[in-house]
């Protein structure tokens, strides 16, 4: 049955199923078979389907006043089933095609260090942990002022045909190209102006996102000693973690961090102490400015001091905390079961008029809800790191769309979490403080206003002051009212589900527990952005002439110079979000969303570029169809934002009503002051701008794209910077779990005494 | 997925610090004795340092 190719690798087929060796000598390194349909697999499936479709017309059909957050887990985890298995599958057989008897750049460049073959249980665990952030817990809580279910059905299929499918396709492109980043692969087949475009668009939107990541842990840590306490104690912890690591016992990751994550407990319970004294709860409670002064020096110390002392040990206790509470708020669900108390769908989804954020649900509800359907940021991960770890190109479906699947459901645990608090608690947290005034007694009569009906269309009963101040109390803060931001609510229904450990009694510490999570998330993304951030703009700058020094990382001078303009950069969007009269998250948020999913634009348009340059016009729509959703979505938002005559949505619109009113000495809703007509007018003014050079940027993009493509469609397909490639001499299964074939050929590897992947054994197990 | 309760520790153990990166020296020193064997394998510490020292070069992005 074997046949030599004279340049290729050696096929036999027994019964279908190739089994390709690219040395005649040693065992296979690939196994493709035809998938054939086993009754049993048929059956499985249907069942999955049928548990799924359930689950949907449980919260999208029946409704009624009791909805069962359960119907969220099984409509989620059961669409994700489906879509993994024949949409992610279409992709692989179609458009991808993976060769795995090619080396991925980890077995070709193997050194030990960055590129190395790894497990690919561990790789999915690796992937996972760099691309789950804030973002998927923020995101869904704003949201859910138009109701769970919009939301909801963006999250669950938004990830299944553009989210996870960026994610998969940018890590298979990286993958065939050495493990190049985004910004290369982007100039590489786009051209040097759309190239630069992309590169100066990233380095836009990443300082966005540093500063709407920064409002939203100050919205959670400002007049609130307990937070503070607790955060601030990161630090020293931290500091601690590094010198260990670095004088006693130079790594021993796995024992310190379990120290780090015992005294971050510490810290936690500590907190609770310090709220509670007279003085030190003083000491601790500060005004919103002065945590953005502090979390701007702490971005510029963290990205100038040595990398093992602080954004190391910082990143180990963030990657536990992370995977350990979305484990436990999974479980917790699970356990509690949550009854829904928000309704399908609210008045805000068509008025435009909610308060968390403003405009109706298309197109905002998509650009609220970024990361956890749609990530731009995940290109980024998938074209840098994930490529040169991953031993087989076929694992690629497993790791990039596997995982993206997973921090969906993150988002869908943030968005139960998130509707099943109360109704009036949830408003009266997530409105600025010009519209709830403050103090409990003004926030009852705000959200009392408000046109709130139960899940089954009935009047819900109004609230009293004692009531919001007793939700405040319950979780230990002086006040719940206006905690914009998104991570205060979740945190909250994070301590109602929660309680069904310990109780009521356990409840602030559970919240504290989440606002402390987090943080730590938040400013591990500072920290890293700010470094990753100063390290483009001083490669940009090194491209100048005359200017070539600024290429030598170890240049002190110029470290210092670019941290410092990085610094600014998202320190003064952070400032002017944070002394906004209006509300920071309120207007920024908005474009924190359309920065980040246009930088999916620009992932999906280099993506879409290659498939047709491969002449595989046919399965173009595949990443076509991301593409156009999400820039038709994201510009719209973006046009809207700068073009609509509504105050409310158009910056500009914005600015000239405050502009005239100023001019008559009125004062207008959100301004108590001349002052603060001042501040609305310049930063709608710079905000409109920001929005113009992102729609702009991108827009120069995809046009790169869209010329390229025309071409290569007109010749029949065009070169890629696709490299050649060497034969691979290690073989790995595909999935989490190895086929009957594939353990057929692991048989064979150890009856000749081989090991398979010998780099990825550690942890084979 | 068999063995004994202690052995099933370990494999967790392995797959955790295989996720935060802590197995970097032991698969490494690995590395070097089965490509480099000739190559002389630095100590835990002195990996560690340059380890820190080329992160400081390359610095890796997270996610928002």
């Amino acid at each position: 049955m074997s046949k030599p190719a004279p340049t290729g690798p050696v096929v036999d087929a027994p019964e279908g199923v190739q089994r390709l060796r690219t040395d005649p000598d040693r065992p296979p390194v690939a196994v493709r078979a035809p998938h054939l349909v086993t009754g049993r697999e048929k059956l499985v499936f249907a069942l999955i389907g049928l548990l799924g479709a359930v689950g949907w017309v449980m919260i999208a059909v029946v409704r009624g006043e009791h909805v069962n957050a359960v119907w969220f887990v099984f409509a989620a985890v059961c669409t994700y089933i489906i879509g993994y298995r024949f949409y992610a599958r279409l992709i692989e057989y179609k458009v991808i095609k993976p060769r795995d008897e090619r080396a991925t750049p980890a077995e070709q460049f193997e050194n030990g260090k960055d590129f190395m073959p790894t497990d690919r249980r561990v790789l999915f665990g690796h992937h996972f942990a760099a691309i789950a952030g804030a973002g998927p817990l923020v995101g869904p809580v704003l949201a859910a002022q138009m109701g769970y279910l919009p939301g909801t059905l963006w999250i669950v299929f938004g990830v299944v045909f553009a989210g996870a499918v960026q994610d998969y396709m940018v890590l298979h492109l990286s993958i065939r190209r050495g493990g190049r980043s985004l910004g290369q692969m982007a100039r590489d087949e786009l051209g040097r102006v759309g190239g630069i475009a992309a590169i100066v668009g990233v380095l836009a939107i990443m300082l966005i996102l540093i500063a709407v990541l920064g409002i939203v842990v100050i919205g959670a840590l400002a007049n609130s000693p307990w937070g503070v306490f607790s955060i601030a104690m990161t630090i020293p912890i931290a500091l601690f973690m590094g010198l260990y690591l670095r004088f006693l016992r130079p790594g021993a990751i796995g024992e310190i961090s379990l120290i780090g994550v015992v005294l971050l407990i510490a810290a936690i319970i500590g907190g609770g102490w310090v709220s509670g004294h007279p003085t030190l709860a003083g000491a601790f409670t500060l005004e919103p400015i002065t945590l953005a002064w502090l979390l701007i020096g702490y971005g510029f110390a963290a990205s100038v001091l040595p990398v093992w002392l602080l954004l190391a040990p910082r990143d180990y206790l963030s990657t536990y905390m992370k995977v350990g509470t979305i484990g436990l708020l999974a479980i917790g669900i699970l356990v509690a079961r949550p009854e829904v108390k928000m309704p399908a769908v609210t008045e805000f989804a068509s008025t435009g008029a909610g308060p968390a954020f403003a405009g109706s649900l298309f197109p905002f509800l998509f650009i609220t809800i970024a990361c956890g359907a749609l990530s731009g940021f995940h290109a980024l991960i998938s074209s840098g790191t994930t490529p040169k770890l991953i031993e087989k190109e076929s694992q690629a479906r497993f790791i990039g769309y596997g995982s993206m699947l997973t921090e969906s459901f993150v988002a869908v645990m943030a968005m139960v979490a998130a509707v099943s608090i109360d109704q009036h608690i949830y408003f009266a947290m997530n409105a600025p403080g010009a519209l709830t005034g403050g103090t409990p007694a003004d926030a009852a009569n705000y959200v009392n206003g408000l046109p709130l009906l139960t899940p089954s269309g009935g009047a819900v009963p109004p609230v009293d002051a004692a009531t919001l101040q007793q939700a405040a109390d319950s979780v230990g803060e002086e006040t719940i009212i206006s905690r914009t931001g998104g991570a205060p609510t979740l945190a909250f229904g994070m301590s109602e589900v929660m309680s069904v450990f310990g109780g009521d009694a356990l409840k602030s510490f559970w919240y504290h527990f989440a606002v402390m999570f987090e943080a730590l998330f938040i400013l591990t993304t500072v920290d890293a952005g700010t470094r990753v951030a100063r390290f483009m703009f001083s490669d940009a700058l090194g491209n100048v002439p005359g200017l070539g020094r600024f290429k030598d990382p170890s240049w002190r001078p110029g470290a210092w110079l670019c941290s410092i303009v990085v610094v600014a950069g998202w320190g003064s969007i952070l400032v002017m979000g944070i002394l906004d009269p209006l509300g920071g998250i309120y207007t920024l948020f908005p474009l924190f969303g359309i920065a980040n999913q246009l930088l999916a634009a620009i992932a999906l348009a280099v993506v879409t570029t290659v498939v047709v340059k491969q002449g595989n016009l046919r399965w173009a729509w595949i990443p076509g169809i991301a593409l156009v959703w999400d820039l038709l979505i994201t510009l719209w938002a973006s046009w809207l934002k700068i073009f609509s005559s509504d105050p409310k949505i158009g910056f500009f619109a914005q600015r000239s009503r405050f502009v005239e009113a100023r001019e008559k000495g009125e004062l207008l809703t959100g301004a108590s002051s001349p002052g603060d007509m001042d501040k609305i007018i310049f930063n709608s003014g710079v905000q409109g701008t920001l929005s113009i050079i992102f729609a702009v940027l991108v827009i120069i993009v995809v046009a790169a794209s869209v010329v390229v493509m025309v071409r290569a469609a007109r010749a029949g397909g065009l070169p890629t910077s696709e490299d050649e490639g060497v034969p691979s001499r290690i073989f790995a299964p595909t999935g989490p779990v190895a086929t009957a074939q594939e353990k057929a050929v692991l048989q064979e590897w150890k009856d000749a005494g081989l090991d398979p992947s010998p780099a990825a054994t550690r942890g084979h197990g | 997925m068999t063995g004994s309760p202690f052995a099933m520790v370990r494999r967790v153990g392995r797959f955790v610090s295989g996720v935060t990166g802590a197995d970097r020296y032991e698969r490494y020193v690995e590395h070097l004795r089965r490509v480099h064997p000739r190559e002389p394998v630095p100590t835990r510490a002195q990996f560690w340092r340059s380890h820190y020292e080329e992160q400081e070069r390359n610095p890796g992005t997270r996610c928002c």
